[in-house]
C-alpha cells in the first residue's frame, strides 16, 4: 500500500461520521426544523452502540441500541419543539447538554472496555485494482452504506412526492397546512430520521473509528455536521463533497506535519475551518443571498396562527 | 452608642465565626479536585482520580472527596471557587491551564488550602506538583531507538509547551542513546483530547514510515491505532495494555496517589506548609508499567535505564545539551540542565529534524 492510498483511506474513515450525521440533519431541516442537538444525539449513538456491542458482544445490535438511542433523543426534542412549540435552537442546544451528560451516565461501565475492529468487506478481484481497489472495494459497510445513504436522500428529497411535500412544509408551514399537508407528522418523521442518522454516526465513531468509549469522544463532529449542512446549501451531493473536503483538510494537516513542511500546525489546524467559511462565502457571493435555507427552518409551527 | 453598637455586632459575628471554625474542625476533611477531562478518559484525569480514591481507602471517615470533571480551562475559577466557598479544606486543580484562577481563589480564600499540579506560582496557602515524566521519555525512546526497523519513530503531541516539548528532547535523546541513525517525525494534534484525531494523527505518522509511536495526548487513541497496524507504542498517563495488548512496550504511569495521601495527612495533622515537589521515578511519582512485547536484552536494557535514572546516576538531560542549530545550552545544573531549564524547555535538540511550532 503506498501513502498516497493510505492517506485516501484515512480521509474516508474521517469523513464518514460527519456525512451520516450530516445526512440526518439536513433532511430534518428541509423539513424546517433546526435540531442544534446533533452533538448530544452522537454521543447517545456512542455511548449506547459500545454499551450494547461489549454487553451481547454483538456489532449489529450496537449498531441498532446507536440508531434507537438517537431516534429517542430526537423523539424528545420532536415533543418539545412540535407538541409544545418551543423555541427550537433552545431545546436543541438544551439536547446537546443532555445527550451529552446521559451518554456519560450510560458509559460510565465501559470506560475500559475495548472491542475488536469491524472488519472491512472485501470484494474480490475489483479490490485489489491499483489506488482505487482498496480505496472502493475494501471499506467498512458503514462507508458504503453512507454513499448509500446520500443517494437515497437525494432521490426522496428530488424526485418523490413524499419529499416534495417535506420540501414545501420545510418551506412554509403556514402554506402547506392549509393545503392540508400533514406537517406534524411529516416533520415528526424528519426529526426522527436526524436522530438515527446522528446516532449512527456516533455508532461509527466508537465501534470503527476508536473502537473504545470515553465521555466527550464526539469532541465537537456534531457542530462540524451542522456547519456542512449550510456549507452543501442544503443539497445531499454538497453535503457529501463538504464531509470529504472537510475530512480530506483534516488528515492532510496531520500529514503536512509529519511530512515537514514546516507549517506552524495551529495554522493547519485550522485549516478545515477556513475552508468551511470560505466555502460559505462563494455560494453566497454566487448567488447574492442566504443560500437555499428552507424558509420555515427554524419556526415554531401552531395551525391556528 | 452607635460605635458601640458597632463592636458588639463585630464581637459577635467574630464569636459565631469562632464557633462555626470550631465546629468545622471536628466535622470531615472536604476535599476538592478540578479535573481537566472526564474521569473516563484512561489517561491523565483517570490517574488523579485513581489518587482521590487512594485518599478516601486511605483516611476512610476522616475525610469526604468530591470532584469537578471537564472543566475547561478558560472557565474554572467558577468551579474552584465553588469548592472553597463550599467548604473543603484540600482543593486540587490538576491542569496547567488551572493556574492563574487558582492563584486567584486562593487569594480570596487564605484558609482553604490549595494544590496546583504542573505550575508555578505559589503562595502561602499554593503548592505545587508536578512529575518528571521525561524521565519515563527517555527509557521509552531507548527502547523506540531499539525496536525501530523503519530507523524513524513518531510523536503525538497536544500542544507545544515546555512539557510537551521537554518530552520529546527526553524521547529523542534516549532513541539517539542507543541508535545515533535514529529520525523523528512530530505531529501536534493541537488537542488533549481527541479520540478521533489522534488516531488520524498516529495513522499520518505510520503511513509515513514511522513504526513506534509515542504520544502525549490523553487518548489510547494513538496507540490503538498503532495495534491495528501491527507496530509499536507507548501508554501514555495509564496503563493501556488492554487496548493495545501487542502494540504496548511499557507505559509511563503517572502515580499520584502517594502524594495525594501525604498531603492529605499533613493537612490532617496540621503540618502543611506551602510547597513545590517535582518527583520522578525515584519519588515513585513516575511509574514504568511491565516492559512487553520486546526481546530480553532490550527489557534488560530498559530495566538498567530505569535503575539507573532512579539512583541518580543518570540524567536524560545531561550536559552536554545541544539545540536544534549545534549551540550548546548553558548547563545550570550539576552536570545536567536545571529543572527551571527543563521545564521552561522551548527548543529542540539536535537531530529532530522538525520546527518547533512557537
Amino acid at each position: 500500500m503506498t501513502t498516497f492510498e493510505a492517506i485516501l483511506l484515512t480521509i474516508v474513515t474521517a469523513s464518514t461520521p460527519l456525512l451520516i450525521a450530516a445526512m440526518g440533519e439536513l433532511v430534518t431541516e428541509r423539513s424546517g426544523v433546526l435540531n442544534l442537538g446533533v452533538e448530544g444525539m452522537m454521543a447517545m449513538g456512542a455511548a449506547c452502540s459500545f454499551a450494547a456491542a461489549v454487553t451481547f458482544e454483538s456489532t449489529l445490535l450496537g449498531v441498532l441500541a446507536g440508531m434507537v438511542a438517537g431516534t429517542l433523543m430526537a423523539a424528545l426534542f420532536a415533543l418539545v419543539v412540535l407538541g409544545f412549540a418551543a423555541n427550537q435552537v433552545g431545546s436543541g442546544l438544551a439536547l446537546t447538554i443532555l445527550g451529552l451528560g446521559l451518554a456519560g451516565l450510560i458509559g460510565a461501565p465501559f470506560v475500559g472496555a475495548r472491542r475488536d475492529p469491524v472488519p472491512p468487506i472485501d470484494i474480490p478481484v475489483l479490490s485489489e485494482l491499483p489506488v482505487i481497489g482498496r480505496l472502493f472495494f475494501e471499506q467498512d459497510l458503514f462507508v458504503y452504506g453512507s454513499i448509500a445513504l446520500t443517494v437515497l436522500v437525494a432521490f426522496y428529497l428530488n424526485r418523490t412526492r413524499s419529499g416534495l411535500m417535506l420540501r414545501s412544509i420545510g418551506e412554509n408551514h403556514a402554506s402547506a397546512h392549509g393545503l392540508g399537508l400533514p406537517v406534524w407528522r411529516v416533520r415528526f418523521l424528519a426529526i426522527l430520521f436526524g436522530g438515527a442518522c446522528a446516532g449512527l454516526a456516533g455508532t461509527y465513531l466508537a465501534l470503527v473509528y476508536t473502537r473504545f468509549w470515553s465521555p466527550g469522544m464526539t469532541a465537537g463532529r456534531g457542530w462540524i455536521a451542522l456547519a456542512l449542512v449550510v456549507f452543501a446549501a442544503w443539497r445531499p451531493g454538497w453535503a457529501l463533497v463538504g464531509a470529504y473536503i472537510f475530512g480530506a483538510a483534516t488528515v492532510l494537516q496531520l500529514h503536512a506535519q509529519a511530512a515537514q513542511f514546516g507549517v506552524p500546525s495551529q495554522v493547519l489546524s485550522a485549516v478545515p475551518y477556513l475552508a468551511t467559511i470560505l466555502a460559505l462565502l462563494l455560494l453566497s457571493i454566487r448567488r447574492g443571498r442566504a443560500v437555499g435555507a428552507p424558509g420555515s427552518l427554524g419556526l415554531p409551527f401552531v395551525p391556528d396562527r | 452608642m452607635f460605635s458601640r453598637s458597632i463592636i458588639g455586632i463585630l464581637a459577635g459575628a467574630a464569636a459565631l465565626a469562632l464557633s462555626a471554625g470550631g465546629a468545622a474542625a471536628q466535622q470531615k476533611l472536604k476535599i476538592g479536585f478540578i479535573y481537566v477531562g472526564p474521569v473516563g478518559d484512561h489517561g491523565w484525569s483517570y490517574q488523579h482520580d485513581v489518587g482521590r480514591k487512594a485518599i478516601e481507602k486511605a483516611f476512610g471517615d476522616k475525610v469526604e472527596t468530591t470532584y469537578v470533571e471537564s472543566v475547561p480551562e478558560a472557565d474554572s475559577e467558577r468551579a474552584i471557587e465553588q469548592l472553597a466557598r463550599t467548604g473543603h479544606g484540600l482543593v486540587f486543580t490538576t491542569s496547567f491551564g488551572f493556574m492563574e484562577p487558582t492563584v486567584k481563589v486562593a487569594r480570596k480564600y487564605p484558609n482553604v488550602k490549595f494544590e496546583h499540579a504542573t505550575g508555578f506560582k505559589r503562595a502561602p496557602n499554593l503548592s505545587t506538583y508536578a512529575a518528571k515524566f521525561h524521565e519515563g521519555r527517555y527509557i521509552i525512546g531507548q527502547i523506540a531507538g531499539k525496536m525501530s526497523k523503519s530507523g524513524t519513530i513518531g510523536y503525538v503531541g497536544a500542544f507545544p509547551i515546555p512539557e510537551v516539548v521537554a518530552g520529546i528532547n527526553a524521547y529523542f535523546l534516549g532513541a539517539q542513546s542507543v541508535n545515533p541513525d535514529i529520525k523523528i517525525k512530530v505531529v501536534w494534534a493541537n488537542s488533549w483530547y481527541d479520540p478521533a484525531k489522534e488516531a488520524d494523527a498516529a495513522k499520518a505518522l505510520l503511513d509515513q514510515g514511522v513504526d513506534v509511536i509515542a504520544q502525549h495526548t490523553d487518548s489510547p487513541a494513538p496507540i490503538q491505532a498503532a495495534e491495528a497496524r501491527g507496530k509499536f507504542g507507548f501508554g501514555q498517563a495509564s496503563d493501556m495494555e488492554r487496548f493495545a495488548p501487542k502494540a504496548q512496550l511499557t507505559a509511563i504511569v503517572d502515580n499520584w496517589s502517594d502524594y495525594y495521601v501525604a498531603r492529605t495527612k499533613a493537612v490532617l495533622d496540621g503540618t502543611w506548609k506551602s510547597d513545590d515537589t517535582w518527583g520522578g521515578l525515584a519519588a515513585n511519582m513516575v511509574v514504568m508499567s511491565p516492559y512487553k512485547n520486546m526481546p530480553d536484552d532490550v527489557k534488560k536494557m530498559a530495566e538498567e535505564t530505569e535503575a539507573a535514572i532512579r539512583s541518580g546516576k543518570l540524567n536524560p538531560f545531561k550536559c552536554p545539551v545541544v539545540k536544534q542549530d549545534g549551540a550548546e545550552v548553558e548547563c545550570k545544573g550539576s552536570g545536567a540542565l536545571s529543572d527551571e531549564q527543563v521545564l521552561g524547555m522551548n527548543f529542540y535538540v539536535k537531530g529532530v529534524d522538525d520546527k518547533l511550532p512557537q
